[in-house]
Parts: C-alpha cells; sequence; structure tokens
C-alpha cells in the first residue's frame, strides 16, 4: 500500500484545519472585544508590559539601524557625489520601511514570544479552563485585551524607533562630518510629505494586529505540557513573523497604490 | 418520579463522548439530588474528569443531555453558559490558581466579574471565603509561595466564590498528606451541611469517597456498573466493582 497520498494530504488538511480553526478564534475575539464591560483595568496592564517594557529594546534597534543606514550609505552617495542627500536617505528609509519592519520584526520576538508562552502556560496548567468555569470569558480577558494592546503599541513604538534611528543617524554622521542636528533634519525632512509618514506608521497596528492574535491563539491551543508550551513560544515568533512580512508586501503595495 | 427528577440539579442522559476512535463515555445517564454528594470512581482513563468537563460545558458531548440547575447545558451558546458556570463551581486537580495574581486576588477575580453591587464587596467577601478555609493570613502570598495542600484550600474558596448550587471536584485530596485530605474532606461535608450545595467528586480515594459521599458510581468502559451506597458497592456482584475494592483495600 502506498503511503504518499496520506504523507502528501496530511500536512495540506493540518495546514487548512490551522487556518479554519484561527479563523473561529478570530471571530470569537472580535465579538468579545465589543462585549461590554470592557476590560480595562487587564488592557493597560497589557499596555504596559506590551508598550512601554518594549521600549528600550525598540528604541536601541532603531538607533542602529540609524548608524548603519549612515555608515553604509555615505560611503555609496560619496562615490556618485550625492552625499548632501544623506540625511534625506537616512530619513526617508527610516519613516518609510525600516522603521516599521524593525519594531514589527523586534516585537513579534519579543512580544510574541511572551504571550505565547505566558497563554500556553496558562492552557496546560488549566488556568484558562479555570477562568472559563469562573464565568469570565478568556477569549475577552486573555485575548482581546493582548491584541487591542499590540494594536495600539506598535505605532507608537515605530514613532520611538523611527526618532532613535534618525537621533543615532545624525549623530554617526556628525561624528564623520560635522552638521547640526536642525541642519540635518532641515535637509532631510525637506521633501517628507504627509503620506511619506502616516501610512507606513499606520501600518504597524496591523502587524500588532497578527502578533497579538497570532500569538494569543497559538498560546491558548497549547497541548503537551511544558514541551508544548516551549513550541507555542517558537510557532508564535516564527508565524506573527512571517505573517509580517507578507502584509509588509501587501500593504506596501497599497500604500503606493493609494498614495502615488 | 418526574417530580423528583424536577428538583434534580444535576441529571445526565445517555451521556457519550469519544476521542477519535475511543470511546469513553458510553450513554451515561444519572441524577444527582440536591444537597447529595456523589463520588464517582473507576480506574485512570474511565472517563471521570471528562464527565466533570462535560458537566461544566468546557467540552462537548457527542451526543446525550445534560441539564443543570435546569438548564440544558449542551445547547447554550457562550454568553448563556457563562450566565449558567456562576451557578456551578468547580476545584481542578492542579487548583488552576492564576499564578499572577495573589491569593486574595484569585478569589476575588470571578467576584469582582459577578458580584452585583448590593451583594456585598468582593475583596472583603474574598477575605471571608479565605478565612473559612483557614487562610486568612495569607491574602498575599502568591500561589508559588504556597504548598499543594493550601492550593487545593484556595481553589476551594475560589470555587465557593459565587456561592454555587453544585460543585465539582476533581481529585480533591490527590498528592495531599492524609491530614490534608481528611481536611480537604471536612470542608466537602461540611459544605453539603451548611450550604446545602450539590458535590459531585471524581476521586481514586476509596476511604476519602466512603467518608464523604451519600453515593457513588463506580465507571468501567464508559458505564456505570455500579450506582448506590457503598454498602451496595460492597455487595455487587460484578467482576469489576470486586476487582476494584479488593485492590482499594
Amino acid at each position: 500500500m502506498d503511503d504518499t497520498p496520506i504523507a502528501i494530504t496530511q500536512p495540506v488538511v493540518k495546514f487548512l484545519e490551522w487556518f479554519g480553526d484561527f479563523g473561529k478564534f478570530c471571530w470569537r475575539v472580535a465579538g468579545a472585544i465589543f462585549n461590554w464591560p470592557f476590560e480595562a483595568e487587564e488592557f493597560l496592564h497589557q499596555l504596559d508590559v506590551i508598550g512601554s517594557k518594549s521600549l528600550p529594546l525598540v528604541a536601541l534597534a532603531g538607533g542602529a539601524t540609524g548608524v548603519v543606514l549612515s555608515l553604509q550609505t555615505r560611503e555609496s552617495l560619496t562615490r556618485f557625489g550625492a552625499k548632501s542627500v544623506l540625511p534625506a536617505v537616512i530619513i526617508f528609509s527610516l519613516i518609510k520601511e525600516t522603521g516599521p519592519i524593525i519594531t514589527g520584526l523586534v516585537v513579534s520576538g519579543r512580544v510574541g514570544a511572551g504571550i505565547g508562552a505566558e497563554l500556553g502556560s496558562m492552557s496546560v496548567t488549566e488556568q484558562i479552563d479555570a477562568m472559563a468555569v469562573s464565568g469570565v470569558n478568556p477569549d475577552k480577558y486573555l485575548a482581546a485585551t493582548r491584541i487591542l494592546a499590540c494594536l495600539v503599541a506598535l505605532p507608537l513604538l515605530t514613532l520611538a524607533a523611527d526618532a532613535a534611528g534618525i537621533l543615532m543617524g545624525w549623530i554617526a554622521t556628525t561624528l564623520a562630518e560635522p552638521t547640526s542636528l536642525s541642519l540635518f533634519l532641515n535637509n532631510g525632512l525637506k521633501g517628507v510629505r504627509f503620506s511619506d509618514f502616516l501610512p507606513p506608521t499606520l501600518k504597524t497596528a496591523l502587524f500588532g494586529l497578527i502578533i497579538g492574535t497570532v500569538s494569543s491563539f497559538q498560546g491558548m491551543n497549547t497541548r503537551g505540557g511544558t514541551e508544548g508550551v516551549g513550541r507555542s513560544a517558537t510557532s508564535s515568533v516564527v508565524l506573527s513573523s512571517l505573517f509580517i512580512i507578507l502584509a509588509d508586501v501587501v500593504v506596501v503595495r497599497l500604500i503606493i497604490a493609494l498614495y502615488p | 418520579m418526574e417530580n423528583n427528577n424536577k428538583e434534580s440539579p444535576v441529571m445526565v442522559d445517555g451521556l457519550r463522548k469519544s476521542f477519535g476512535a475511543q470511546a469513553v463515555l458510553n450513554g451515561i445517564t444519572l441524577s444527582v439530588a440536591k444537597g447529595e454528594i456523589l463520588s464517582v470512581l473507576g480506574r485512570s482513563g474511565t472517563g471521570k474528569s471528562v464527565l466533570l468537563r462535560l458537566l461544566i460545558g468546557l467540552d462537548k458531548p457527542d451526543a446525550g443531555s445534560i441539564r443543570m440547575n435546569g438548564e440544558e447545558i449542551t445547547q447554550l451558546g457562550p454568553e448563556k453558559l457563562n450566565e449558567a458556570r456562576r451557578n456551578i463551581g468547580f476545584l481542578f486537580q492542579q487548583a488552576a490558581l492564576y499564578d499572577s495574581l495573589s491569593l486574595e486576588a484569585n478569589v476575588e477575580f470571578p467576584l469582582l466579574r459577578h458580584l452585583k453591587q448590593a451583594e456585598g464587596n468582593p475583596r472583603e467577601r474574598a477575605r471571608e471565603l479565605l478565612a473559612s478555609v483557614g487562610l486568612d493570613k495569607d491574602l498575599k502570598k502568591m500561589p508559588s509561595q504556597i504548598s499543594g495542600g493550601m492550593k487545593k484550600r484556595v481553589a476551594l474558596a475560589r470555587a465557593l466564590a459565587l456561592n454555587p448550587a453544585v460543585v465539582l471536584f476533581d481529585e480533591p485530596t490527590a498528592g495531599l498528606d492524609p491530614i490534608t485530605a481528611a481536611e480537604i474532606g471536612q470542608l466537602i461535608v461540611d459544605l453539603g451541611k451548611q450550604r446545602g450545595m450539590t458535590s459531585i467528586v471524581v476521586t481514586h480515594d476509596m476511604h476519602a469517597a466512603k467518608y464523604f459521599s451519600n453515593r457513588l458510581v463506580l465507571l468501567s468502559a464508559g458505564t456505570i456498573v455500579v450506582d448506590g451506597t457503598f454498602d451496595d458497592l460492597q455487595k455487587s456482584t460484578n467482576e469489576f466493582a470486586k476487582r476494584f475494592l479488593s485492590d482499594s483495600a
């Protein structure tokens, strides 16, 4: 008996099942978000855990990106006689793409793993079941609050990453060739339009939505003890990062189409 | 008979549940009277804990009816199910305390969401409940700082927080020393007497079951093989019941 059809169909079925279950989870959580009363205290707690506690890492990543952009592009631009546009290249690159995507990926690593592991651990120790039998909806208390916190925190963290990147980009530039911050900003922001800044920053709300929903889903569906918790933490990061990259491709194309 | 059934807070009829090809519960029918303490006995993997999970709607049965406090649990949507669960307490085998919350906050958690203003202050009620299980000195401790027996007592206080009509206990004495197990057993008996609560206790501990139960059922291969008092179990001619009893002695 040839096992090939089963070997091929089983992963496909599992893949489709995952999407089906994920869709049902999203539908339940969407219903729970609009179900009064809102868990405001838990939402603010998660905003602190996800937002303010990610700030140093995001700022560091943004800052490092600013330095690298300055070091890498300086040489190339000098070669082509376009050194004067260095501030604009750094700022455009940061606000349009590098800042948002770096923020999304850094937060998916830190927060995605955290949510996956925390909810996974709660799941295998029956704490989520305990919540349900207390008459409290875990989708609303655990998932909705984390998803909304990610959704709100990501654009704010992106601003921090952009600011840190621009600041560190200026420092790296001025160390090579002294330039005042105001001149650097004036040169860099001269051609920046509202549409260059706002859509890329707001698209990170979608990244937050992805991190929150994927990690909460993976965590709340954890099976298999501590090994399962590890798997959930890993899969939360991997899937969140993958979906962020895919979503970025689509959203960038959309932004270009809407703001030519 | 019909009148009796109407008064039963727990009524199960033709309950079936399978996981894949394995049939765990194979047509369970039972009712539990108000204030009764029913022990559910059986070998590991015979579906005792599954039965409790079905009774509180954590899992859905493949077939059959479950009426808890007059409501058909199997037909309820999420919101109605949450409402129905307010009248059912559940003590988990591993206590399942929220490890990010203090003991006081653990007990307060359901109260904050369900206690109406006129029904009292959630914090005071949580403290009263913890005092009733002898833990009024450890309110601010975290679950990681207390023993297994203490965790069970906190979980019991939390299960009783909303003053449920029915309490389900999953292995309440498992992993506890004999003295703590006896204390938990005594708490279950006291609850039945003082509050008139109906209790269903899943246990392997035959001695504890004999001590606190009014009635017991023995499960084997997904069906009830004995339903009656401890004396009925002793007199049973069922082969599995005889073996279960002799091995427990």
